[in-house]
């Protein structure tokens, strides 16, 4: 098999009828890289509209925007010169389109920024350049494009050049490249123009070639940012993408931000062996050899290079939505696959993104289309890295009401490294009293023993009647309830989403001390979601404490019917909301251990069944001493 | 197996294919999948079953219009087995019943009434709120636009002229009642990417894709408005070889593309993939 070198991708930005779609087309033209239909299919539109072809209207397939006469998204488009394969995203040029500008250049490897000869620097052609470069894209050449509406006179084209030079070194930016060139014509695109023979440089497609590949995400420090846990059979599988560097079997991992360690024993695949590396980019599953906690969101790296928790951070944050971002308002940050909720500390400078003028008047929201240098603070710890050091670590989206409002880069602050905890100190402390040692104790080992169920299946009636017959066998346990729990530990939680999911945590914890200490711990909470059941069952084994998951099931109709606390009426009625059954979802476990149907059971049929999964697991382990 | 430091083009797609699909069966609890067992379809299967280690943890759908080829129905029974999925079949029953069919109807309404209005049945019994789609952008101009995760609302109605940013791995993951996403891990691959897929994963797909008799089937619809075209390529290197030579769309012998100007355009406004 051949190999294939890997196609540059390529943005064209530029002020609004500056000439991109004709360049692109005619570049694809001139390439001969439009399918046969494409162009009759575009002619006939012409026709049909009663206007003149244009190479642009090859890119702007849609009707609607043919009427309009401007690109309204991203498309894209693919061509070969000798030396690659090139994927074209047209950028729109119209300011409202900033999003779609956003959602095509972020893709980008490198830029083209188209500039009219004849109308010269314009707001985009700055606004532009300064996304670009708030988007990381560091590599751009210039086309000074529509040069037969300037003579082709050499004194314009210089002194374009020299003026956008200079605002690209305000930026901190630098072109390849300035090109002089007419698209419409075709002069000096594919091939050198003699109305140009004083441009000592490239043509726009030698140009291109100029472009080099990205400094490869590979040779940086390891980033495997965690996007789920698969247990669809017996494996525990830590999905999730390589970002930056290589993962080996066998490397030690650090988890950020729980700072726990463990080995990576493979890399799964499904048909067959997995590799023994995987790379930056690679859309891996691994298992550990210790299993520790791990959850969406955790960034695994390696010990001698970790990256920084911090909760408060620095960052230029664009904006493109129409409601402004507001001081003291909270906001979701997604940064790789992490979430957490964010609000602003300051707006420490704002930008404006054409004129490059700041301002540091004191400012309560940051407008559309404006750049803003803030502190952010964050509800819980973000794992990042500086923006200009590992950008897929040092940037983010803001969002709010589910939509992605802004992005932002982490700038060069300075943040306080976390010490890295010494591997032993990472696991789990086990006290000098062994789990043994109090099993052989008491007779039995300690566990989670884990109820779900709707309201009214009867859990904590069960619940309480096998901790009867449990304690009647001499055996140590007790039951976590909502009467015990919300009262005291957990008083100061309401029924918010995210309350409901810290309840279930703290739940979790104390029933994994619990069973550390050697009591069967029985909960019975309704527990509606999987994702809090698993990370239940994972803060257990964490603790290496036996999990039994046991399925309290009763048909809706029959929980209703039942109402011991008058709970559905008053849900039905609207005076509860989200209640689980009626307008709160309940998602029955899949593999729970052991599965009550109450509605066909009795309490001690209930409890029989209970004991006959749950008692054999409590037999302390034989000792190999 | 890759042991090389270099990732092809290739493996790139995967990779970002399979965070894609990841993404999506993190934030969305109810999903399914439409499967019309033609060569996109059966490399997202293969794709799915990469991303969840070798399973399809979600259910697949068959839109069957009742013209399916008889060849395509043997196929979806054995992949059915082959890849252990949760098939479920859905035919517009209440059209057909109505008369719907090629037969008497412009090929227009009979695939928005056997495919977008099954759909919509079908997702209004289920309550899927995201659909995983093998829709690509180089097919048609129409689908250039897409985004990896695109939502529909409740009338299905796409607003292509408004649609969320999309940007550093971040994608619109959530839907309203009633509306539901559009998952599309294989928009940034071409139908040369997709063959050339196939050959080195040797991905199970319909014969019909090869020629017999001086003519081959190169993309797979309804029987009696999806024509073959003439070719002798009968294995995966002449078809990559073909398509590498060709000037024409892949949709040409879809005959309800071009039954009129903008039928693309028009139908997919309307909710087809």
């Amino acid at each position: 098999m051949t190999k294939e070198s890997l196609p540059l991708k390529i943005v064209f930005v530029g002020h609004v009828d500056h000439g991109k779609s004709t360049l692109i087309g005619r570049i694809l033209h001139d390439t001969d890289s439009l399918p046969e239909g494409k162009i009759d299919m575009v002619k006939k539109a012409c026709a049909a509209e009663g206007m003149e072809f244009e190479f642009a209207f090859v890119l702007d397939a849609l009707l609607e925007e043919q009427k309009q006469n401007v690109t309204i998204d991203t498309t894209e488009i693919r061509f070969k010169t000798k030396r690659r394969k090139y994927i074209i995203i047209d950028a729109p040029g119209h300011k409202e389109f900033l999003k779609n500008m956003i959602t095509g250049a972020s893709r980008a490897d490198a830029a083209v920024l188209v500039i009219a000869a004849n109308e010269g620097v314009r707001e985009q052609s700055r606004r532009h350049a300064y996304l670009l470069n708030l988007l990381g894209i560091k590599q751009l050449i210039v086309v000074v494009n529509k040069m037969d509406l300037a003579d082709f006179s050499e004194k314009k084209f210089e002194e374009i050049e020299k003026e956008y030079r200079k605002f690209l070194a305000e930026l901190g930016l630098e072109a390849l490249v300035f090109v002089p060139a007419s698209a419409k014509n075709g002069d000096n695109v594919a091939s050198t123009s003699k109305k140009v023979k004083w441009h000592r440089g490239p043509s726009v497609l030698e140009a291109l070639d100029l472009f080099e590949p990205q400094s490869a995400d590979v040779d940086l420090p390891l980033r495997f940012c965690v996007q789920d846990l698969y247990r669809f059979d017996e494996r525990r599988i830590i999905a999730g993408r390589i970002e930056t560097g290589k993962l080996r079997v066998g490397d030690e991992l650090v988890f950020s931000p729980a700072n726990k360690a463990s080995k990576v024993q493979s890399i799964e695949e499904w048909d067959g062996a997995g590799d023994a590396e995987a790379l930056a980019g690679d859309s891996i599953g691994i298992t550990l050899s210790e299993q520790i906690f791990v959850e969406r969101g955790y960034v695994a790296s390696h010990q001698t290079d970790t990256p920084i928790e911090a909760n408060r951070i620095h960052a230029d944050v664009f904006w493109i939505v129409r409601e402004p971002m507001r001081s003291g308002r909270l906001y979701d940050l997604r940064l790789a696959t992490q979430e957490v909720k964010c609000e602003i500390v300051s707006i420490d400078q704002v930008m404006d993104s054409s004129s490059l003028e700041s301002t540091t008047d004191k400012r309560e929201q940051l407008e559309r289309n404006e750049v803003g240098r803030l502190t952010l603070q964050t509800r819980s710890p973000l794992v990042i890295d500086n923006h200009d050091r590992i950008p897929k670590l040092g940037r983010f989206v803001i969002v709010d009401d589910d939509q992605i409002c802004g992005g932002g880069t982490i700038f060069g602050g300075v943040y306080t490294d976390r010490t890295v905890a010494k591997s032993k100190n990472i696991f789990w402390v086990e006290g000098k009293i062994t789990a043994e040692a109090r099993a052989a104790r008491t007779g039995h080992r300690g566990a989670v023993v884990w109820f779900t169920g709707l309201s009214g299946a009867g859990k904590s009636t069960i619940a309480q009647a096998l901790e009867r017959e449990l304690f009647a066998r001499g055996m140590q346990t007790y039951v976590l309830d909502g009467d015990n729990i919300r009262h005291g530990l957990n008083s100061n939680l309401g029924f918010s989403p995210e309350d409901r999911v810290e309840n279930i945590r703290r739940v979790s914890e104390v029933a994994k001390l619990m069973a550390d200490s050697g009591v069967v711990a029985i909960t019975a909470f309704i527990s509606p979601y999987r994702m809090d059941r698993r990370r239940a069952r994972e803060i257990a084994l964490e603790g290496n404490a036996e999990f039994v998951e046991v399925f309290v099931d009763a048909p809706l109709e029959v929980c209703e019917a039942r109402d011991p606390k008058n709970l559905y009426k008053k849900a039905r009625a609207g005076e509860i909301r989200e209640f689980t059954g009626i307008d709160a979802p309940y998602e029955p476990p899949e593999d729970a251990e052991i599965i009550v149907h109450t509605d066909r059971q009795t309490v001690n049929e209930s409890v029989a069944t209970i004991l006959e999964g749950l008692l054999p697991r409590l037999e302390p382990e034989e000792s190999n001493e | 197996m890759k042991q090389t430091t270099q990732r092809t083009h290739l493996d790139e797609l995967e990779n970002q294919s399979i965070f894609i699909f990841r993404e999506a069966y993190h934030a969305f609890k109810n999903i399914a999948m439409p499967w019309s067992m033609g060569k996109d379809s059966n490399v997202l299967i293969w794709l799915a079953r990469k991303a969840f280690v070798g399973r399809v943890p979600f259910p697949v759908l068959h839109i069957d219009t009742t013209y399916e080829f008889p060849e395509m129905l043997e196929f979806r029974e054995w992949a059915k087995e082959h890849h252990n999925l949760n098939l479920i079949v859905k035919i517009n029953t209440e059209a057909r019943e109505r008369g719907i069919g090629y037969e008497t109807h412009d090929p227009v309404t009979v695939t928005h009434e056997l495919k977008t209005v099954a759909l919509q049945q079908v997702l209004a019994e289920y309550k899927w709120d995201a659909l995983i789609t093998g829709i690509r952008r180089d097919e048609d101009p129409t689908r250039a636009k897409e985004r990896y995760f695109s939502p529909r609302n409740a009338q299905f109605e796409w607003d292509y002229k408004d649609q969320p940013p999309e940007f550093w791995g971040q994608f619109a993951t959530s839907s309203a009642k009633g509306e539901h996403v559009r998952v599309q891990p294989l928009l940034d691959w071409t139908e040369v990417d997709v063959w050339r897929y196939i050959q080195r994963e040797n991905i199970p797909i319909p014969q019909m894709y090869f020629s017999r008799n001086g003519k081959r089937f190169r993309s797979l619809g309804c029987s009696p408005i999806t024509h073959p075209i003439e070719s002798n390529a009968s294995n995966i290197d002449e078809i990559i070889a073909e398509l590498e030579a060709t000037k024409v769309g892949e949709r040409a012998g879809r005959a309800q593309d071009h039954y009129e100007r903008n039928a693309m355009q028009k139908l997919r406004a309307k909710g087809f993939l």
